[in-house]
């Protein structure tokens, strides 16, 4: 199947059509809410939170032996939100920095997870195959149930973050400040947390918990260099992380079926790539070329600047002088002087130049930051 | 100032962070309409102080009452103007939508600023003149106008205490002039004004109260009657002679 063949399928076949919503929605979802992680600067904490829910996955299944992705996924949730709120705790009560913190929780609940699944592996229960597709995950296991899941969890978390839309943005912009206005800081830090760590339970069985934090971050990092909006940066994230989701689930179905979490996370990764060079104000080819071209401009002002001190000394500010006298001077080629004249700024003649009454303003000022700026 | 009502109590006051006391037994009265600054130095808890009547931080002893009423019940008739470097300016948004923050404590919760709002942000920027400068990205902002959009969100509150702390740190003369401006117009319109201030020099100047901090409350009153060589010397701990033009 190629790429092609694959968009005309996702119409018609059932399975592919099921991955391909999953995984649109997922990228999504995490896209909008990674956008909150971002701009808190809490980008590791959804790499810790998708650490710890490895435990709870394994626990999840000690306790009821069934692999239904509900019981799983809502083990997973209760044991991220435990480190969630350990994390805060750890930070909060000790000396300890919130990095340090951060890689305890992870490391710590994710050793204690695959203790956990090593232990059910060597358990003759022959229902406990393939758990450890939560490691990785696995796009092809995810069935009708499991999408409507995400659909409902999606629309509740849209839901919430458009009526507290307010809210959530005064507090990732001045959390003392929103204190003193009254609001419940507290409140609105948990419930922002709680959809984080919501989101990333949400694409466990999808994209697994080593690759989560990724898809969780790189839709919004690429959303960031487009926009100096908020909203415009949540809904960019969203579509990033959707078209992410879509294509990477066509590569990986059209490519011998590559692992399909990976796919995804490379794709978003390509989002933020070609944001990082391309974006028109913060990227970086953009960047280059107005520096070049503020180079350029400087270079021509200090040609003017030393035409303006000879045109100085004459009564007539546009008495010609010869092209020759310019010569000593670095600042100038053919080509500057024909910018200066198509600016207004000078007259050719000949081998000879003249400046104009408005070159002659425009090198006055040149020092009057004011005038040069609007 | 006899008769003239309290704009800010504070009695007992204690604020320690990990057992290290940065505020000890605090006493301070400030009355309504004037405009001071509070001085010390570096880690003498100017900024907790201020924290601490917003509740920002909690006090391990005492009390902080506004108009006579504890300030969770009068937290509308305070406006806060935090340090500049306190928030990141790389966020996303204009500098009207940070002003119109100032309106989203009447607003209280879900409800979104409307036309109303929105005036009214317009009318703060206008007041620090930073009318131009409405749609910028707040991270093209130079610091002095940083320092008055902030002004304005605490304007937009429209509150009857404002509680600031370093506004004139990092501006140009220029802004520095402006907001000292603002500040004398808000105690000429009846409104009391606390300062957190490094500049000693502008103090007689600026100010018509004082209060000396170093951990322990040193002395407070008018600058004319208090603002001399032996209160400097007792906050700062070194020999202080000061040229206060009276």
């Amino acid at each position: 199947m190629n790429i092609q063949e694959y968009f005309e399928l996702v119409w018609t076949d059932y399975t592919l059509r099921t991955i391909t919503l999953g995984t649109a929605v997922l990228g999504a979802i995490c896209g909008m809410l990674g956008s909150f992680a971002v701009l808190r600067k809490q980008s590791l904490l959804g790499d810790a939170i998708s650490h710890a829910a490895l435990p709870g996955i394994a626990l999840a299944f000690l306790i009821t032996g069934t692999k239904d992705s509900g019981i799983l996924l809502l083990g997973a949730l209760v044991s991220g939100l435990v480190g969630t709120f350990w994390i805060r705790g750890i930070t909060s009560k000790t000396h300890l920095k919130s990095d340090t913190a951060l890689g305890l929780i992870l490391s710590i609940f994710f050793g204690f997870g695959m203790l956990l699944l090593t232990f059910i592996q060597k358990q003759p229960n022959a229902n406990q195959a393939g758990l450890d597709k939560y490691l990785f995950g696995q796009a092809a296991t995810l069935v009708e149930s499991d999408v409507q899941l995400m659909i409902i969890v999606t629309g509740i978390s849209l839901f919430v973050m458009l009526l507290f839309w307010k809210e959530f943005k005064i507090l990732l912009f001045d959390a003392d400040y929103t204190k003193t206005l009254g609001f419940n800081t507290k409140f609105i830090d948990v419930l922002i947390t709680f959809l984080i760590v919501l989101a990333i339970v949400l694409g466990l069985q999808t994209v697994g918990v080593v690759l989560m934090s990724a898809i969780l971050l790189a839709p919004a990092a690429a959303a960031r260099q487009w926009t100096n909006s908020l909203g415009t940066m949540v809904l960019l994230a969203a579509v990033f992380g959707a078209f992410s989701g879509v294509f990477g689930t066509a590569i990986s179905a059209s490519q011998n079926n590559l692992s399909t979490g990976p796919v995804i996370v490379l794709v978003a990764g390509t989002f933020v790539l070609f944001s990082f060079i391309f974006s028109p104000k913060r990227g970086l080819l953009f960047r280059e070329i107005r520096f070049r071209k503020n180079r350029t401009n400087l270079k021509l002002m200090k040609t003017l600047q030393f035409m303006y001190v000879i045109a100085q000394d004459h009564e007539n500010i546009s008495h010609p002088h010869a092209i020759r006298i310019l010569n000593n001077f670095q600042g100038y080629t053919k080509g500057s002087l024909k910018k200066l004249e198509n600016e207004g700024w000078i007259a050719t003649h000949g081998q000879q130049w003249a400046m104009t009454p408005k070159g002659f303003k425009q090198a006055e000022e040149m020092y009057n930051q004011k005038t040069v700026n609007e | 100032m006899d008769n003239q009502k309290l704009a800010v109590q504070i009695d007992d006051l204690t604020v320690a962070y990990n057992y290290k006391p940065v505020l000890w037994d605090i006493d301070l009265s400030v009355p309504e309409g004037v405009l001071m600054a509070i001085v010390g130095p570096n880690g003498a808890g100017k900024s907790t102080l201020i924290k601490t009547i917003l509740g920002i931080i909690k006090p391990i002893a005492g009390s902080v009452s506004i108009y006579g009423k504890p300030y969770s019940k009068q937290r509308k008739m305070v406006a806060y103007v935090p340090q500049k470097g306190s928030v990141d300016w790389d966020f996303p948004t204009t500098a009207l939508d940070v002003v119109m923050m100032g309106t989203y404590g009447s607003l209280g919760w879900i409800k979104r600023p409307g036309q109303k709002e929105k005036k009214i942000a317009l009318e703060s920027m206008e007041k620090v003149g930073m009318l131009a400068f409405k749609n910028r990205q707040i991270s093209q902002l130079s610091g002095g106008q940083q320092q008055r959009v902030f002004l304005a969100r605490a304007l937009a509150q429209d509150a009857a205490i404002y509680l600031m702390d370093e506004p004139f740190q990092g501006v140009d003369a220029t802004t520095e002039i402006a907001i000292i401006n603002i500040l004398k117009e808000l105690r000429k319109a009846g409104k009391t004004v606390v300062v957190v201030h490094h500049d000693l020099q502008t103090v007689p100047e600026y100010f018509d109260w004082v209060t000396f901090l170093n951990v322990k409350k040193i002395a407070t009153g008018p600058v004319k009657e208090i603002f001399n060589d032996d209160n400097l010397t007792k906050t700062y701990g070194i020999n202080y002679k000061v040229a206060v033009n009276k």
